[in-house]
C-alpha cells in the first residue's frame, strides 16, 4: 500500500468564506502517511483557517474532507479526537498549577471505580514520553517547567488521546534554537513510529531541514505542493509572496555619527531576583545598529527593560545624549524620543482588547495632537491611524478592528508602526520578527535599514543570528549578562559567534 | 467607497450587539419572574396577583415610576463604584463602607453647620460627603498600589469600620434624641426635592413642572445627579487620558507599564473616584431621602450596587438601566408585600434576577460562538 495515492488526508476545495474574506479559497491538502507535511504561507494566508476547518472548529462553505479514504463531515473537535487528530496548538493550553501527568489525562482519566487512577496515569505517561523520546517530569508543575518541556507535554497529550495525525502550529516560534533541535528529534521519531505530521510554520529553513513535502498558502488559494528535496528555500519564499524576495538585506555601509546610548557597568536583576545582567557596557551611535547576538535567557530581557524604564538598574549608569537616564520611568524616556519595540508584542506591545487607533497611541496618548490636557481627539487619532495602516501596508478592514483580531505580522507592523513614526533618536528593537512572515520580515528589515540611514541610533535584540548578522554594523555576543566579544560587521563570523553564544568562546581564551 | 462600507458595517453591528445584550437581559429577567412563580406558590399565593402588584408598584403609574427612580438613584452611584475600578482590574466591593462615610458626612456637615445659604450648605455637604468617600477609596488603593495588598480584602474590611465609626461611635457621639440617628440637617442643606419643585420661583416657571406636583413622590435632586454623573463617567472613560489609561491597565497591565502608564497612580485614582461617587449616594440619602444619617440607611445599596454594575456590563448608561429596574423591584416589592407576599420571596425574586442574568451570559457567549463558527455572509 505505498503507491501514489496513499494518502491519510485528503482535503479537497475547501472554501472558508468570513463576512468580505474568502479566508480559504478550494484549497487541497494532500496528506500522504507517515510523512511531515509542512504547511506554509505569509500571515493571513488562511493556514489557521484551513486547520480549524480540519478541527471542526469552523464549518465549510465547501469542499470535501476524506480521513483514511473515508469521507467525513466534521462537526466539533471531539470528533476530530476520535479519529485519530489531535492539534499542538500555538499557545499552549496547559493548566499551570496542575502536574504534567493531571494535564496530559485531563478529560480522559484513567479511573479506579469513582477516583483517579493515577498511578496507571503515570504509567502510561511515561510508556509515551519512552517511546517517542519526549522527555518530561510527570510530577513537576507546569508552572515550573521550561517552555520546550511544555511542548512535549501537549504533544504527549494528544498521543495519549490516540492520535495519529498530529498538526503543529507554529510550533518553533516559542523555542530557543536548542529546543528546536530537540523537536525536530522527536519530530523524526514520530515519523518513524509511523505517525503523520502537519507541521505549520513560515520559517522556511526548518521546512527545508524536516518535512518530506510542502504545501503552499497564498491568500487562501494552494498555490502549489512540492517534494521538499526538489526546491530551495528561495522557491518557497517565491511561492508565498508571489514574487522574488531578497533573503540578503540590501544596504549601504553605515555612517555613524556622535553617540546617542552610552551603557556603563550596568547590573540587573530578574523577576525571581537573580542578577541576570553583570555589568554590561555598551555605546550606540547615530546611524548605527549595534546588534546583540545571544541565546535567549542570557540577560538580553532584562538588559532592554532597563534601558527602557520597566526594571530598574541597579549598579551602573546609563547616558542618553549625555544627559543620565538611569532608571527614568518608561514615559520620561519615550517623551526623549527613546522608541521601543518590545520582545513580546502579545504582553508588552499591545492592548489587544483596545482597537487599532487606541494601540497607535500607546505610550503617546498623552501627547499633542492626540490629546490635550486630559482630552483625547479621538479625530485625530483614527486619521492617525487610517494613515498608518496605509503607510504600513497592515492588513485590516478598519481602524476600529481590535487589536486581537490581527494575525500576528500585522501586529507586529503595528508597533512598527507607532514607534517610528515617532522619530524616535534611538530605537530599542528587540525580536523584532519573531513570529512574523517572510513578506513582513523583508519590510522591517527595510524599515530598521532605513531609519538607520536616517540618522536613529539602533539596539537591536535577536535570538536569530542571521537577523544580527545581516543588519548589524557591529555585534556584541551575550553570555550569562555579559557581553563576551564585539564584532564590527566585516570581521563578524557566524561560527565564531555561535560558539561564543553558547559560552564555549570563554573556554577557549581563558585556555590560551 | 471600501471605506465607507466598513464603517457602515462597524457601526450597524454595534448596534446589533446593543440590541443582542438588551434582549438578553429582557430574557433573563423574563426567566427570573417564570422561575420565582414556584416560590411565590410555595408560599402559597398567586404568581398572578404578585406580579401584578409587582408591576402597579414600580411602574404602574407615573408616581410609583418616579419613585422608582429615587429608589434606583444609590445604586446607580454604587454601580459606578463598583465599574470604575473593575475597568482597571480591580473589584471593589467597599462600595457599602464609602457610601456609609460619605452619607455621614453629608449628614454631619448637614445639622453641624446654621445660619448658611442653601447654595453653599448643599455643595459644602455634598463635597465633604464625596471626600469621605474618596479617602475611603482612597486606602485599599494605596494599599493595593503600593503594598499589593487584595482590594477585595482591604475593602471588606473598611466597610466594617465604617459601620463601626459611623452607625456606633459617630451616631452616639451626637446623637440628641432616641432614634439611633445624627440630629436632623438644617433645612438649608436638603436637596431639592421634584414634588417642592413647581412651588419654586424660577423652577417653577419651567412649563408643565407641575407633573411632579404628587404627593407621596420622593423623587430628589441627586437623581439628576447620577445622570450627569453617567455622562460625565462615559465622557471620562472613552474620551480622555485618564480612561484611556485605566483601561489600558485593566486588559494588559503590562502593556500599560510599557506605554508609560503608571499603574499605581491609575489604580488610585480609580479608587478614588469610584470612593467619591458611592459618597454621593450616601449624599443622596442623607440629604434627600431621610434628612439625616441614621442607622440602616444603607440597606446593603453598597453590595446591590455590585450587581447594578455587573447586569449594567459596566457601562455607564447600562448601569442607569440596571440601577432603575433594580429600583423598580424594591419599590414594586413594597407593593408586592402589601398584598402579602412576604418580603423574602421579593428578596429571592431580586436574587434571581441575578442569577440569570449572570447565568444566561454564557448561553449568550456560547451562541456567538456558534454563530462565529457557521459564519457565511
Amino acid at each position: 500500500m505505498s503507491g501514489e495515492n496513499n494518502y491519510l488526508l485528503e482535503m479537497r476545495g475547501i472554501t472558508k468564506i468570513f463576512p468580505g474574506v474568502k479566508a480559504n479559497d478550494n484549497v487541497d491538502l494532500l496528506v500522504k502517511k507517515g510523512e511531515i507535511h509542512a504547511l506554509v504561507g505569509e500571515n493571513g494566508a488562511g493556514k489557521t483557517t484551513l486547520m480549524k476547518v480540519l478541527y471542526g472548529l469552523y464549518d465549510s462553505d465547501a469542499g470535501e474532507i476524506f480521513y483514511d479514504g473515508e469521507k467525513i463531515n466534521m462537526t466539533d473537535p471531539q470528533q476530530a479526537i476520535n479519529l485519530g487528530i489531535g492539534m499542538v496548538h500555538q499557545h499552549f493550553k496547559l493548566i499551570d498549577t496542575l502536574t504534567v501527568t493531571e494535564n496530559i489525562i485531563l478529560g480522559a482519566e484513567p479511573r479506579q471505580g469513582l477516583a483517579i487512577n493515577y498511578d496507571r496515569a503515570r504509567e502510561q505517561v511515561e510508556e509515551i514520553s519512552k517511546k517517542y523520546g519526549l522527555k518530561v517530569d510527570p510530577d513537576a508543575k507546569i508552572q515550573d517547567i521550561s517552555v520546550g518541556m511544555q511542548q512535549r507535554v501537549e504533544i504527549i497529550k494528544i498521543l495519549y488521546r490516540g492520535a495519529d495525525l498530529l498538526i503543529f502550529d507554529e510550533p518553533t516560534a516559542v523555542l530557543t534554537p536548542q529546543e528546536i533541535d530537540e523537536l525536530f528529534e522527536i519530530f523524526n521519531s514520530l515519523r518513524e513510529q509511523g505517525k503523520t505530521l502537519i507541521f505549520i510554520t513560515h520559517k522556511l529553513k526548518e521546512v527545508k531541514t524536516i518535512s518530506d513535502r510542502i504545501t503552499v498558502l497564498r491568500d487562501g488559494k494552494s498555490v502549489d505542493c512540492v517534494e521538499t528535496s526538489s526546491v530551495t528555500e528561495k522557491d518557497v519564499a517565491e511561492l508565498m509572496v508571489g514574487r522574488e524576495v531578497l533573503f540578503r538585506v540590501e544596504k549601504d555601509k553605515a555612517k555613524p555619527g556622535k553617540e546617542v546610548l552610552q551603557v556603563k557597568n550596568i547590573h540587573v536583576r530578574d523577576n525571581r531576583g537573580l542578577k541576570t545582567v553583570n555589568g554590561i557596557s555598551l555605546n550606540v551611535k547615530e546611524g548605527e545598529i549595534y546588534g546583540i547576538a545571544g541565546v535567549e535567557g542570557n540577560g538580553q530581557t532584562e538588559l532592554v527593560e532597563a534601558l527602557t524604564g520597566l526594571r530598574p538598574v541597579e549598579e551602573g549608569q546609563v547616558f542618553y545624549q549625555g544627559e543620565d537616564i538611569t532608571n527614568l520611568s518608561a514615559r520620561k524616556l519615550k517623551d526623549r524620543k527613546i522608541g521601543h519595540i518590545p520582545e513580546d508584542r502579545l504582553r508588552r506591545g499591545l492592548v489587544t482588547n483596545f482597537t487599532l487607533s487606541e494601540n497607535f497611541i500607546l505610550g503617546f496618548h498623552h501627547q499633542s495632537p492626540y490629546s490635550r490636557s486630559i482630552f483625547m481627539d479621538y479625530k485625530e487619532i483614527e486619521e492617525h491611524a487610517k494613515s498608518l495602516i496605509g503607510d504600513f501596508d497592515v492588513r485590516t478592514s478598519s481602524h476600529n478592528n481590535l487589536a486581537s483580531k490581527l494575525s500576528g505580522g500585522n501586529q507586529q507592523k503595528v508597533i512598527i508602526a507607532r514607534e517610528f513614526i515617532q522619530e524616535p533618536k534611538l530605537l530599542i528593537a528587540s525580536q523584532p520578527t519573531r513570529g512574523v512572515d517572510v513578506g513582513s520580515i523583508e519590510f522591517i528589515h527595510k524599515q530598521l535599514i532605513n531609519k538607520r540611514d536616517e540618522g536613529t541610533a539602533i539596539l537591536l535584540v535577536s535570538a536569530e543570528l542571521n537577523e544580527i548578522l545581516s543588519l548589524s554594523d557591529r555585534i556584541g555576543v551575550i553570555y550569562e549578562g555579559e557581553i563576551v566579544d564585539t564584532f564590527t560587521a566585516e570581521e563578524a563570523d557566524e561560527r565564531e559567534i555561535g560558539r561564543l553564544m553558547t559560552g564555549s568562546g570563554k573556554e577557549v581564551k581563558t585556555g590560551e | 467607497m471600501s471605506d465607507l462600507q466598513t464603517t457602515k458595517t462597524d457601526t450597524g453591528s454595534k448596534f446589533i450587539n446593543l440590541l443582542i445584550e438588551l434582549g438578553f437581559a429582557l430574557f433573563s429577567i423574563l426567566v427570573a419572574l417564570l422561575v420565582g412563580t414556584v416560590f411565590i406558590l410555595l408560599a402559597g399565593e398567586s404568581p398572578l396577583d404578585a406580579y401584578h402588584a409587582l408591576y402597579i408598584g414600580s411602574i404602574g403609574s407615573w408616581r410609583e415610576f418616579l419613585n422608582t427612580l429615587w429608589r434606583a438613584t444609590p445604586l446607580i452611584f454604587t454601580g459606578f463604584a463598583l465599574a470604575l475600578p473593575f475597568k482597571a482590574g480591580l473589584f471593589n466591593i467597599g462600595g457599602e463602607g464609602q457610601l456609609l462615610v460619605g452619607g455621614f458626612a453629608a449628614g454631619f456637615v448637614g445639622f453641624y453647620f446654621t445660619g448658611l445659604p442653601s447654595i453653599i450648605h448643599v455643595p459644602l455637604a455634598i463635597l465633604a460627603a464625596m471626600a469621605a468617600g474618596a479617602i475611603w477609596g482612597l486606602i485599599p488603593g494605596l494599599l493595593k498600589a503600593y503594598k499589593g495588598a487584595h482590594e477585595v480584602i482591604t475593602t471588606i474590611m473598611l466597610n466594617y469600620i465604617a459601620i463601626q465609626l459611623t452607625i456606633r461611635y459617630g451616631i452616639d457621639r451626637f446623637r440628641t434624641g432616641g432614634r439611633q440617628a445624627l440630629p436632623t440637617i438644617e433645612e438649608s442643606a436638603r436637596l431639592v426635592r421634584f414634588v417642592d419643585m413647581a412651588e419654586m420661583p424660577i423652577i417653577g416657571q419651567i412649563p408643565l413642572i407641575d407633573v411632579f406636583a404628587l404627593p407621596g413622590l420622593r423623587l430628589h435632586l441627586n437623581f439628576i445627579l447620577a445622570l450627569i454623573s453617567a455622562a460625565v463617567l462615559w465622557y471620562l472613560l472613552f474620551k480622555t487620558t485618564v480612561g484611556y489609561e485605566i483601561r489600558a491597565v485593566g486588559f494588559n497591565s503590562s502593556a500599560a507599564e510599557y506605554g508609560g502608564i503608571s499603574s499605581s497612580k491609575t489604580i488610585i485614582l480609580s479608587m478614588v473616584i469610584a470612593g467619591a461617587l458611592a459618597g454621593l449616594a450616601g449624599a443622596g440619602e442623607a440629604l434627600g431621602t431621610h434628612h439625616t444619617f441614621m442607622s440602616g440607611m444603607d440597606a446593603d445599596l453598597g453590595f446591590t450596587g455590585i450587581a447594578v454594575a455587573l447586569l449594567g456590563r459596566n457601562h455607564p448608561f447600562g448601569i442607569v438601566l440596571a440601577g432603575i429596574l433594580f429600583g423598580g423591584l424594591t419599590q414594586g416589592g413594597l407593593e408586592m408585600q402589601f398584598v402579602g407576599i412576604p418580603s423574602e420571596i421579593v428578596t429571592i425574586i431580586q436574587a434571581l434576577v441575578i442569577f440569570f442574568v449572570a447565568g444566561l451570559q454564557m448561553l449568550k457567549w456560547f451562541l456567538l460562538k456558534r454563530r462565529e463558527k457557521g459564519e457565511t455572509e
